[in-house]
């Protein structure tokens, strides 16, 4: 079963742990109703879709509300340590959150007490906070986008706000910013770089570009990401290889944006929209 | 050369800056920085947010860096506005300086510029922020929420509501999109 690890914009929003339920354009955690937008609850929803289609066990959410003072996250952290050790899920996925090394640290070393270790995924704060710990290995897969991709190529860099200006973050250079990510550390097992193309590397190199189909207004939308996120995570909870997860994530997110025909002001929401419809698609060629 | 010529000042952009001559303010987090660099500009102090030595670092974390001659004055100052600072540090090693590269796309009626990891979209034709992308600290959907749909002009300050670095990062790009808008 998946799990995500996550934040809601919204101060007043209790720390929960419970399975979400789509409700419309809206989630249900344990009572408490939040909309669908960019962040968390985008990649919740975009995993919940894949959930329902591939094999239906809902997704588990720790989530409390979070406008980036960080009182939020701080009780995520410490929730985490006290009650992750006696969870079994097949694959975390950890997501807005502010980072902290020290919570990191004690959310890690629980992580290490399960007895049969979950896939572990990152994106966006959890993944600073992973690479800032010099941690960034203990995990199989980070979801960086190419700004995000040069943050963890710059070994110095505690956050990509102090990227060094000589860590070119253009999408020509991405080949270089992986390899040299993965030559200080700083790297997860797998990465899924999103971009105009998509890459997928490990330490070896590259191993899949996925190019198709390409809709360059993908990349303004807030939450393109975070639906890339959500989907390879439910597909590697649902028992697929990380590998065959992240490219056919790639695929399902581009073409889902494809069939929403897109503008640079699109509201994730359409695009999520699209996903049952781009798995259709999909599936029928994929297998 | 006249006798007393060595005591004419250079001008200040021809001194090399000295790391000893600078200090560095900490605080308890972000949002206290920001406010604090806010009100010292305000008063005309040369400050500039920097990131901190590896040896204090706890995250999502920058400090201000000032000219240690000033240390009482500041201190003073902030006390009064009630964020005195955690500690002040003297720079020993050359601090971290914030991106101050950005990438800009143009989509043909939208335009985006990027910032590090945070990306805002405007509409040119009416100049309405259409997007905001990327980032990671949990201000970013909050921010997203406040400011998609106003326009340049309408909408706050990414850094009067933000409270971390991607926030500050997205002040950036408001910044140059709205240089770029000529606003």
């Amino acid at each position: 079963m998946l799990a995500v690890i996550g934040t809601i914009p919204d101060n007043n929003f209790p720390l929960q742990a419970g399975l979400a339920k789509r409700q419309g354009e809206d989630l249900l955690i344990e009572g408490h109703k939040v909309k669908i937008n960019r962040g968390t609850t985008a990649l919740i929803a975009a995993a919940g879709e894949i959930d329902r289609l591939v094999s239906p066990k809902g997704v588990f959410c720790y989530l409390v509300g979070d406008i980036g003072r960080g009182e939020g996250s701080k009780k995520l952290y410490t929730y985490l340590q006290n009650h992750l050790k006696k969870t079994n899920f097949s694959t975390l996925v950890f997501h807005y959150i502010l980072p902290d090394i020290d919570g990191h640290n004690r959310v890690l070393l629980a992580i290490e007490e399960i007895a049969k270790k979950p896939v572990l995924i990152a994106d966006a704060g959890y993944m600073y906070a992973a690479k800032m710990s010099g941690q960034a290995p203990a995990y199989d897969l980070f979801t960086p986008d190419v700004g995000e991709l040069a943050f963890l190529a710059d070994e110095q860099a505690p956050h990509p706000f102090y990227t060094r200006g000589f860590i070119l973050h253009e999408e020509k250079h991405v080949p270089d910013l992986i390899a040299r990510s993965y030559a200080h550390e700083n790297a997860a097992r797998y990465l899924l770089v999103k971009g105009k193309i998509d890459y997928l590397a490990n330490q070896q190199g590259i191993i899949a570009k996925i190019e198709e189909p390409c809709v360059e207004a993908l990349e303004a939308i807030g939450g393109t990401g975070d639906t890339l996120t959500g989907m390879v995570g439910a597909l590697v909870a649902s028992g697929k290889e990380i590998v065959e997860a992240a490219i056919l994530g790639a695929r399902l997110n581009r073409l889902a944006g494809y069939l929403a025909n897109p503008d640079p002001g699109t509201s994730v929401r359409e695009i999520i929209k699209y996903i049952p419809e781009a798995w259709k698609q999909l599936t029928i060629d994929h297998f | 050369m006249g006798l007393f010529s060595f005591l004419k000042s250079k001008p200040k952009s021809s001194i090399p800056s000295k790391q000893a001559d600078k200090g560095f303010l900490v605080f308890a987090n972000t949002s206290e920085v920001i406010r604090a660099e806010k009100i010292l500009k305000a008063q005309g102090f040369g400050i500039r947010v920097m990131g901190p030595p590896p040896e204090i670092r706890s995250g999502c974390d920058l400090v201000i860096e000032f000219q240690l001659i000033e240390a009482l004055k500041i201190k003073k100052i902030l006390t009064d506005a009630r964020i005195p600072p955690l500690q002040i540090v003297p720079v020993k090693d050359p601090l971290l300086q914030p991106v101050d590269l950005f990438q800009v796309k143009d989509f043909g009626r939208h335009l985006m510029v990027r910032a590090a990891n945070m990306k805002l979209t405007v509409d040119k034709e009416n100049l309405v922020i259409a997007n905001v992308s990327g980032g990671g600290c949990p201000d970013v959907p909050f921010l997203a929420q406040e400011l998609v749909g106003k326009t340049l002009k309408q909408a706050a300050n990414p850094l009067d509501i933000g409270h971390t670095l991607c926030g500050y990062a997205l002040q950036l790009a408001f910044e140059e999109a709205k240089r770029r808008c000529s606003l």
